[in-house]
This record gives C-alpha cells, sequence and structure tokens, in this order.
C-alpha cells in the first residue's frame, strides 16, 4: 500500500473515532435527558439536536467557520488560548462529530424510552443513587441500542465530506481524508488511485453497518423449558 | 412496630382527575389495602416508598419520619429503608437471580458479581427455594419463582417495612395459597417485619389480613380489625 492510500484512511480512521467518542458522551447525555423529560422545550430541544441530520453539510461547515473561525464569537475566544481548529485534523474531528451526532442521540433517546421506568423505581428504593441507578439498570439495558446508533455514526463520520473540507480544508497528510482525498484524487485524473480509495472506504462502511445491524436484532437470554 | 401515614395528592389527568387522601395509622404487623382497581392502592405504596410526592401530610415508620410537609422533611426513596415488591416484579431482566436478590446489598456504582455472592442473599434464596436457580435470568423462570426472587430482593437489605403491590395477581391459584403461606412464614423468622399488601382479591384478606382497609375513589372509607 502507498502512502497516498494509507495515509487518509488512517487519518479518516482517526477522526471517525474521536468524533464517534465524543458523540458517545454528549449523545448519550443528551438521549437521557430528553428521553425523562417532558415539555414544550424538550420538543424544540429534539428538533434542533436532530437538524444535522438533514441540513445540508456545507451549511454546518459554514456554521463552523462562522463560530469557530479566527473572527467568530467562539473562535477569537479560542485563538487567544493559542488554539485554532480551522485548517487542523481536530477541525474535522469536529465537523464530522456534528455531522454524526444526531445518530447517537437518536439511538440513545429511543433506547432510554425503552427502558421499564419501573426497574429503574425498583432501583432506587434498593437504595441506589440517581448516578447508580444510570449506571446499573438504565445504561446497560439501553447499550445495545446506543452500540447500534454508534457504530452508525462512526461510519457516518468515517464518510465526511462538506463540512469537513469547509472546516478544516484539503491539506495531504494533514486534513485530506479518505472522503476528501478521493474527490482529490478524481480531480487530478488519478482513477486508479480514486478506485482503491472508494475500496477501502466502501468495505469499511458495509463491515460497520453489518456489526450495526447485528446488535440492533433483539437478543434476550435463552428462554429454558 | 408502627406504620403511620396520611398522605394527600391531586393528580390532574386531563380525562379523569384523582384526589388521593388518605390517613391510617397501625401497629398490626399485616395490613391489608382492599379495594377495586383506580381507588388508589398503588399510589398510596408509591408515596410511601418515596416514588410520588405527596401534596401535604406525613409518612412514618416506628416513629422514624420519611416524609412531613409540615417540617419539610422528604427522605429520598434510597434513603427511605422500605422493601417494595412490585406488581410484575420489576426484576433487573440483565442480571442473575443472584445478582437481583444481592441488588441492594451493594450500593456502589456496580452491580454484585454473577460469581462471589453477598451470604445475605444466598440466606433469602434459600428461604424462597430459588438457591438452585441462582445462575438462571429472571426470563428463564417461571412466573412463580420470578415472585420469589422478588421478594428475597426486597428483603435482602432486611427493611423494617415491606410493600407488596398485588403480589399474587398474575399467578394461579395453587401458587397463591403456596406463596401466602411462604410469607406468614416469613414473619415468623422476621417478627419485627410490618407488611402493607395491596390487593383486589378476598381469598389475601381473609388470609393476611391484620388489618383491614377498605380504600374507595382515594380515601379509606373503613376499617377492620380481625
Amino acid at each position: 500500500m502507498t502512502a497516498a492510500l494509507w495515509q487518509p484512511a488512517l487519518l479518516s480512521l482517526k477522526v471517525a473515532l474521536w468524533a464517534t467518542a465524543i458523540d458517545l458522551v454528549l449523545g448519550v447525555a443528551a438521549g437521557y435527558a430528553l428521553a425523562r423529560w417532558r415539555s414544550r422545550l424538550a420538543a424544540l430541544a429534539d428538533a434542533l439536536l436532530a437538524l444535522p441530520l438533514v441540513l445540508p453539510p456545507t451549511v454546518l461547515g459554514y456554521y463552523l467557520l462562522v463560530l469557530l473561525g479566527r473572527r467568530g464569537a467562539f473562535g477569537a475566544w479560542l485563538d487567544d488560548l493559542g488554539f485554532n481548529p480551522v485548517f487542523t485534523w481536530q477541525g474535522a474531528v469536529i465537523a464530522a462529530a456534528l455531522a454524526a451526532f444526531p445518530l447517537v442521540h437518536k439511538a440513545a433517546r429511543a433506547a432510554f424510552e425503552n427502558v421499564d421506568r419501573q426497574q429503574e423505581d425498583a432501583a432506587r428504593v434498593l437504595g441506589l443513587t440517581p448516578l447508580a441507578v444510570f449506571v446499573r439498570v438504565s445504561l446497560p439495558l439501553a447499550l445495545r441500542g446506543i452500540v447500534a446508533g454508534a457504530l452508525l455514526a462512526f461510519a457516518r463520520a468515517l464518510g465526511e465530506f462538506g463540512a469537513t473540507l469547509m472546516l478544516a480544508g484539503n491539506l495531504p497528510g494533514r486534513t485530506q481524508t479518505l472522503s476528501i482525498a478521493i474527490y482529490s484524487a478524481m480531480e487530478a485524473g488519478d482513477d486508479a488511485g480514486a478506485t482503491a480509495l472508494v475500496l477501502v472506504a466502501s468495505l469499511t462502511c458495509v463491515i460497520a453497518l453489518l456489526v450495526a445491524s447485528r446488535l440492533t436484532r433483539p437478543r434476550t437470554p435463552p428462554r429454558l423449558a | 412496630m408502627r406504620l403511620d401515614v396520611a398522605i394527600a395528592r391531586r393528580i390532574d389527568a386531563a380525562q379523569r382527575p384523582f384526589a388521593l387522601d388518605v390517613a391510617f395509622a397501625s401497629d398490626a404487623r399485616r395490613i391489608v389495602l382492599f379495594g377495586p382497581s383506580g381507588a388508589g392502592k398503588s399510589l398510596t405504596l408509591r408515596a410511601i416508598a418515596g416514588l410520588l410526592q405527596p401534596d401535604r401530610g406525613h409518612v412514618r415508620v416506628d416513629g422514624r419520619v420519611l416524609y412531613d410537609a409540615a417540617r419539610r422533611i422528604d427522605l429520598p426513596a434510597r434513603e427511605r429503608r422500605v422493601g417494595y415488591v412490585f406488581q410484575d416484579y420489576a426484576l433487573f431482566p440483565h442480571l442473575t437471580l443472584a445478582q437481583n436478590v444481592a441488588f441492594g446489598l451493594a450500593r456502589g456504582l456496580r452491580n454484585p458479581s454473577r460469581r462471589s455472592i453477598a451470604q445475605a442473599a444466598r440466606h433469602w434464596m434459600e428461604v424462597f427455594g430459588i438457591d438452585a436457580l441462582a445462575a438462571r435470568y429472571p426470563n428463564q423462570v417461571s412466573g412463580g419463582e420470578q415472585q420469589r426472587t422478588a421478594l428475597a430482593r426486597a428483603l435482602a437489605p432486611e427493611p423494617p417495612l415491606l410493600l407488596l403491590d398485588e403480589p399474587f395477581a398474575a399467578l394461579d391459584a395453587p401458587l397463591r395459597e403456596r406463596l401466602r403461606e411462604s410469607l406468614l412464614a416469613l414473619q415468623g423468622q422476621r417478627p419485627d417485619l410490618q407488611m402493607l399488601v395491596i390487593t383486589h382479591d378476598p381469598v389475601d384478606v381473609a388470609a393476611l389480613g391484620e388489618h383491614v382497609l377498605h380504600i374507595r375513589d382515594g380515601r379509606i372509607v373503613a376499617a377492620s380489625d380481625t
């Protein structure tokens, strides 16, 4: 394998793993909060959190630039701290995490809504703190749905293009992820290179989807006669 | 041993507003709350356990104040030390029967180990004859075995008060009879244990009721001692 192939593949893997990890923390927290909190405000929050799923990735990238760019409100503050995500691999992580967030959030919310509230009540009566109820009952019962959502988010983050290109750019070896490298190879007329990259990307996504569908299949301990 | 309860709570459901207003005190070891469904039996139990906050009133067990609106005392459910057997048992499906029974003995962030089970949990599994099923999961055992697991789980932390919500509703008649007997036998072992049982089955009332409270439309309408 040549560097032109494995460099973007490894970078994509690193970016997608970081993005998935961030989405797991934020998506599980938001999913649990919205599964347990019912109000008109919660419905609005739910709709806002689903936006990255339907907005064009370029729009997400634009928002990120406005927010995180050197002249952006948050970006100027980050700049003072000596860090700016624009044109860095961390920028690619932020773009991928934003694009893939709803997949974890929605899956986590649905999984927590399916947890029997009476089982949580039973744990409270047995002396557990709210955190212990979450860690010992709610989370394990929702885990399969959450993991399935995380795998979809991983696949989505792996393929992120538009928002990543706008925030992190196309710097070979630094921010050129798999999908951006494919675009660059096509533009440069390197059909063989593009084909190899496409195969790597397709294979990775198929594997992630297969694992996700295995995990979403309902499974209970086998009934004994 | 004295359960002293006075709770009022309005539920403003759109279809059917409901006002719960029950008050009773009893030294009896077995109190039965008897009434039709929708009378407020489960709400009363949930309020005693700290799963439902009343608008006013008090809950005292053996002189220990669990809730007192006037004095602004409202212990969270985890500090009330009340055993609760839910109507459909609410066993934890991801844990074995042994882990279910030991659940309340480990208060930290980790579930009890599958392999080394606390002595107290083993004791209660033997009492209810489910020790041979320790490694099974709840959906791998019968309804009666699930029921006994729920009882053992509620009793393992040694609560002074045990609340039972329609404990036999899902079981057939011979099994009900056996479980009533094991509840009575249980009080031979734990003489300081007070039980509050919800039922709409007159046979339960005859077998278990030392002090019987008739509840209707959210109020106690009659009380009798047997």
